[in-house]
């Protein structure tokens, strides 16, 4: 997710279209990125660490951008 | 000096960075993104374009190519190294440079030939130009406004560590109104405005850009 701090265009013009569509009350609207990642094998601590570690130097951005990382089974 | 240019996928303005080199009076050596190799040029630019499509965000899988690796490791010994807006993304997502590019904050991607307010030439790739110096060259973005955090911002203001501001009008939200930085040592600049398309009478809002392509002799000579 863009930093609460950061200005997110995106989310402003979806912001913006929901009163057109009769939506209203959403004061505001941020738009951020969900990547799914598949393993065969089992989710151990040191995949997560590996996982954490592609979200700080690829998936994300840490100048502009926040991210969280969950597991499903 | 031998300046290498890099071509990414999606590379736009690769050529015309060529030609803005040699009418700078310097040799243009074409590099290339898969390669990590930089030919044993003297400076690199990377031009701007859409490498890689922009997926995931501007400049992010550009930043892990093959020739980035040279780039990242010859910047770090003082190589002078210049990114013109997809080149400034790049170099942004290398943390070469502080903050980072978003889209514009009108939501619209802008065209236009934007006056500009040179802050330092101090840097190789500005020491053609006076301090202060206003210059009209092109402005052409989707993710063109600068943002860092307000201890990254101040510090950049404090260093001098800004290269050139909008003038008239800030084309795309840019805190500060800032339309180039440099690196704290400042062998590295990025520039969101193009001035290798401002070099030629002919087919430019002028000549204006050209001193970006001139300071580096100049600096070497000098």
């Amino acid at each position: 997710m863009p930093k609460p701090e950061i200005l997110d265009p995106q989310g402003k013009a979806v912001q913006g279209a929901l009163p057109r569509l009769g939506f209203t009350g959403v004061s505001d609207v941020r738009q951020g990125k969900r990547f799914e990642l598949e393993f065969a094998g089992e989710i151990t601590d040191e995949v997560l660490a590996e996982v954490n570690q592609m979200a700080e130097t690829l998936l994300s951005n840490p100048v502009i951008e926040n991210y969280t990382v969950s597991v499903e089974q | 000096m031998r300046i290498g240019v890099v071509t990414f996928p999606g590379s736009l303005d690769d050529v015309d960075a060529q030609r803005a080199v040699r009418i700078g009076g310097n040799e243009a050596v074409a590099l290339w993104h898969g390669d990590a190799d930089l030919k044993g040029v003297d400076a690199v630019v990377l031009p701007g374009g859409f490498s890689y499509g922009d997926y995931l965000r501007c400049g992010a899988i550009s930043r892990f190519a093959p020739v980035m690796t040279e780039v990242v490791e010859a910047a770090g010994r003082g190589m002078p190294v210049l990114g013109i807006c997809n080149g400034f993304q790049i170099l942004c997502e290398s943390h070469l440079l502080p903050g980072a590019l978003i889209r514009n904050d009108h939501r619209k991607f802008v065209c236009r030939d934007q006056l500009l307010r040179v802050e330092n030439n101090r840097t190789p790739w500005t020491s053609a130009y006076e301090v202060g110096q206003e210059i009209r060259v092109v402005l052409k973005n989707g993710e063109g406004g600068f943002v860092a955090d307000a201890e990254t911002l101040a510090r950049i203001e404090g260093e001098g560590q800004v290269v050139a501001r909008y003038l008239e009008v800030n084309p795309n939200g840019s805190m500060n109104d800032i339309a180039g930085v440099t690196n704290a040592r400042g062998n590295v600049v990025g520039l969101m405005p193009h001035p290798e398309h401002a070099v030629e009478e002919l087919t430019g809002s002028g000549t204006d850009g050209l001193g970006f392509f001139t300071s580096l002799a100049a600096s070497v000579l000098g």
